[in-house]
């Protein structure tokens, strides 16, 4: 067992991820067990709230913020497949707790903030591995999302790991740093600028000739991946932590 | 007559029409990608960037956070120099003012150097009623008066306009209004702008009195600023017996010496050089060279507003270098005029609510023409956190309709989902009783039908992570 | 209430709580090329202007031969003697019947490839160096400094100032850069070293 200093962790599997991918949480918890982190996964749970603050709608966030504090406290680290989740729990948390007004709950989420990490920020930031000794036999290209790479500034860790991977050939995605469209509610607030977006995104993946597109986040690759299955392009998506997870 | 943005529709159905216009969207890929690789050559070229951002940025919050002492100080610099000052506290204002000295010199025409803030304020709408016909000089904004169209771009008003269109606008429209286009012209751009030279220079040199904006406005010397490629702005400045600035009170730079990181970070920012062909610098009437009757006239007009708006304030430290345009994904297949705005892309979501106010429906839809993904914030020489103020402005949409006597469908949905994400218990219990995931699925509520029209959805799971967890405990 | 004070009054309600920074802010040091003239001349050949650096008693045979036949209107007080049209105050009607002007510079800039005139002695009032469609530009080596922190401490902000960076250009059509507008469609910068063993900068 990979020592970690008696870290106590916690897999924050995300709204999403726990009602339509939860093979995604699944790959978490395996690669987690198979690294030595014996990770815990609080019921208490439901959503970080960004989809109430982005689109506007900070008092109904409250709620979602309160029961995420209140799941996650005490624990050193709260683990989450999305890129998008970790940006919204580090970055946009302090703002609905400043909104509730409630001097009690912008304490907890000062202490719950910083010790998010997105999946690949952990592995190779607070467990200091590239290698999670994935077998993964096929022809990858990778879509850096935006609040992985803009929000959080995850840089080239998820390359990393990938290339680490053995038997996935990784291949270069054209104007990769390029927003898919998703944008949450914009996919159907906007929902003909966000087709337009994910169709040249699409384009592009189909492009590298990859059998798999992966990503980070499950929003965008929904995005995509429905994009691409529409067009019976054979392209499949998977999430990061699914390749990681491969063996 | 000239076109307005008056009474355009909200955001996603203007957009909508645009992105059906594949010339407009062929046209708006070559030009924001050609920008783009020039602005990222440029900014690659300086080691010290970051800190010139930052730099940037201090300087006009600086300004700013102390603007009422600036403009005073601005005035009585300008006012020591030989200049008239005037205020104008909304475009009313501004634009009698502008009647006013065009009339003291019975002026029937100006010459206008390319300015947001005339656009902002119909000052050619208002001349022409009074019947002052108003130049426009910079070659793009030629290209959209003759063609009687609207801008669509921040630095390249005719963004949207490719080489055989505004061939074809030269040589329809110039003999109307001046010199005529030569026979035979072609779509060559050396041509194009050749024609433009021509037909204005008669222009330039029989005005009696020109219109400028500026870029910055220096508190300590009373120096306008004017960055510009084409001459256009040179000869406006310097040609004319009378010269009047109309000057949004945002542009104020306390000091000389603090135009520095300014000027570093604009060009190479805006057009990808390293500088751009001139910049013009004068201070009040200088004896024996150009104008030698010169007003400014410090603008309000929202700027106020905005600055009172805590999150909001940054976005008056914008230099309109137009990065922000021109590395957005939404505008890059929208164009301009789905913005209904002078301001249009990411900095007209934010700017043009923060001056208007919330409250009508094509405003309210600005904020949300974004998927906030951050490109615009990344490229910004000063640094304003565009995607935090959307999501602010945001929530000053919602707010604005909470006391609404029937909500909107989103409101219902927003407040069902966080009644049921402030308690994990009625979160399970939806999960658990009817499958929330493949109700999900196989109903979208409302517009979110709109996600199927050309994406299919994934197939809903057997289970739910959670009841994965209940059931395995984690091992399974 | 005046217009005056009403905007005023906004302000500072807008900014009720907030507190300004009274310190003017440091900008960060800029290039520093070690070939400072091999620089310069490089930038502003960029912008397809052309540059060539002389020796001082070469100078007169470098703008002639920039002049190509053409007459120019040359400015009082320029350090070089040019033979040409004397500034009378002529109007911009008549300097539009002028072929070219000849200058000197109040600095130059390595790293953009910049002059900039101050409209000072040599220099001539700002239409001289507006109207003409040729534009030859001598300014001293020792006029040139790195970069555009150097020019800001050393310019006088009472004068006018035009910043020239290659002949007049447009990136209105499809975004691709067109050299020749209004300003002057050519540029030629000249730039003067001293002579070998002379302590005047002028030889
Ligand atoms: S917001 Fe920033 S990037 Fe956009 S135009 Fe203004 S200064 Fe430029």
């Amino acid at each position: 067992m990979r020592e970690i200093g008696g870290m106590k962790v916690a897999l924050q599997v995300t709204c999403l991820n726990d009602a339509l991918f939860p093979g995604t949480g699944i790959a978490v918890v395996r690669l987690l067990h198979r690294l030595g982190v014996d990770v815990d996964f609080p019921e208490a749970q439901t959503c970080c709230g960004q989809p109430m603050v982005n689109t506007g709608y900070l008092d109904e966030a409250v709620p979602a913020v309160r029961a995420f504090v209140s799941a996650f406290e005490g624990y050193d680290a709260i683990v989450t497949p999305s890129g998008s989740c970790a940006g919204s729990a580090r970055h946009q948390h302090a703002l609905v707790a400043k909104r509730s007004g409630d001097p009690g709950l912008a304490r907890v989420v000062a202490e719950t903030s910083p010790r998010t990490y997105e999946l690949s920020e952990f592995l190779v930031d607070v467990l200091g591995v590239t290698d999670v000794g994935a077998y993964f036999p096929h022809r990858v290209t990778y879509h850096p999302t935006c609040h992985s790479l803009r929000m959080l500034g995850v840089g080239d860790r998820p390359r990393r790991l990938l290339e680490q991977v053995r038997g996935l050939r990784l291949v270069d995605l054209p104007h990769a740093d390029e927003c898919c469209g998703f944008g949450g509610t914009f996919a159907v607030k906007n929902a003909d600028t966000s087709i337009a977006m994910g169709a040249d995104k699409a384009h592009h993946v189909r492009s590298t000739g990859a059998e798999v597109l992966v990503a980070g986040d499950n929003s965008c690759l929904m995005h995509i991946g429905g994009l691409l299955s529409r067009q019976r392009s054979g392209v499949r998506v998977l999430h990061l932590a699914e390749v990681l997870a491969s063996q | 007559m000239t076109a307005t943005f008056v009474g355009m529709p909200a955001f996603p159905t203007a957009a909508r029409e645009k992105l059906a216009d594949s010339q407009l969207r062929g046209n708006l890929a070559r030009a924001t990608g050609t920008i783009r690789a020039k602005r990222a050559a440029a900014v690659a070229e300086v080691p010290e960037w970051e800190s010139l951002r930052l730099a940037g940025a201090a300087v006009k919050d600086r300004a700013l956070h102390d603007l009422d002492r600036q403009l005073v100080r601005l005035e009585a610099s300008l006012t020591a120099r030989g200049a008239t000052v005037h205020w104008a506290r909304d475009a009313a204002d501004a634009n009698a003012i502008v009647v006013d000295v065009a009339r003291a010199h019975d002026a029937d025409e100006v010459v206008k150097v390319k300015s947001m803030v005339t656009q902002e304020i119909g000052l050619n709408e208002a001349l022409e009623a009074e019947g002052i016909a108003a130049w426009e000089t910079d070659l793009a904004e030629l290209i959209v008066q003759l063609g009687d169209d609207l801008p669509s771009h921040i630095l390249v008003p005719a963004i949207h306009r490719n080489r055989a269109e505004i061939r074809e606008i030269f040589d329809r429209r110039m003999a109307d209004v001046g010199r005529p286009a030569p026979d035979g012209l072609t779509d060559d751009p050396a041509a194009l702008a050749e024609a433009a030279r021509e037909h204005l220079r008669e222009k330039f040199l029989r005005s009696t009195m020109a219109v400028s904006g500026a870029n910055f406005a220096v508190a300590e010397t009373g120096t306008l600023v004017v960055v510009e490629s084409e001459g256009n702005g040179r000869m406006c400045l310097t040609l004319p017996k009378v010269l009047v600035s109309v000057v949004g009170i945002e542009k104020v730079v306390p000091t000389w010496a603090e135009l520095d990181p300014l000027l570093r970070l604009l060009p190479r920012s805006s057009t990808g050089e390293r500088m751009n062909p001139y910049t013009s610098m004068w201070t009040g009437v200088i004896p024996g060279d150009g104008p030698q009757e010169v007003h400014v006239v410090l603008l309000d007009n929202g700027r106020t507003r905005a600055l009172a708006d805590e999150v909001g304030r940054q976005a008056l430290r914008c230099i309109r270098c137009s990065a922000c345009l021109n590395v957005c994904p939404v505008y890059e297949r929208t164009g301009g005029h789905a913005y209904g705005s002078v301001y249009p892309g990411p900095i007209g979501a934010i700017l043009n609510p923060l001056l208007r106010g919330t409250g009508d429906a094509q405003t309210d839809s600005l904020p949300y023409a974004s998927t906030l993904c951050g490109a615009c914030f990344e490229a910004c020489p000063v640094r304003i956190d565009i995607p935090s103020v959307l999501v602010d402005l945001r929530a000053q949409v919602v707010d604005g309709h909470r006391g609404d006597a029937v909500p909107k469908p989103e409101a219902a949905a927003m407040s069902a989902v966080s009644w049921v994400f402030g308690r994990p218990r009625r979160l399970a219990a939806a999960e658990r009783v009817s499958g929330l995931a493949t109700r999900l699925a196989r109903r979208l509520p409302g517009p979110a039908a709109a996600w199927t029209d050309a994406r299919d959805l994934p197939t809903p799971p057997r289970e739910s992570f959670r009841a994965w967890w209940r059931r395995t405990g984690g091992g399974g | 209430m005046s217009a005056r004070e009403e905007i005023l009054g906004r302000v500072r309600r807008a900014l009720d709580g907030v507190t300004a920074d009274p310190t003017p802010v440091p900008a960060p040091s800029g290039a520093r090329p070690e070939d400072l003239i091999g620089h310069f001349v490089e930038r502003v050949t960029d912008y397809r202007a052309t540059a060539i650096v002389v020796a001082a008693d070469q100078v007169p045979a470098a703008i002639e031969t920039a002049l190509a036949g053409r007459t120019p209107i040359v400015p009082a007080g320029l350090a070089w003697p040019v033979g040409g049209i004397s500034d009378t105050g002529q109007s911009a009607a008549e300097l539009d019947a002028v072929e070219a002007v000849v200058t000197g510079a109040a600095l130059g800039i390595a790293e953009t490839g910049t002059l900039v005139l101050d409209h000072g002695p040599g220099q001539g009032r700002r239409a001289l160096s507006l109207v003409p469609d040729v534009h030859i530009c001598v300014v001293r080596a020792d006029q040139v400094v790195a970069d555009v922190s150097d020019a800001i401490a050393l310019l006088d902000p009472d004068r006018p100032q035009t910043w020239i960076s290659g002949p007049s250009a447009t990136s209105d059509i499809e975004l691709d850069r067109v050299e020749g507008v209004h300003g002057p469609r050519q540029l030629h910068v000249i730039v003067v070293v001293p002579c070998p063993e002379s302590d005047n900068p002028l030889l």
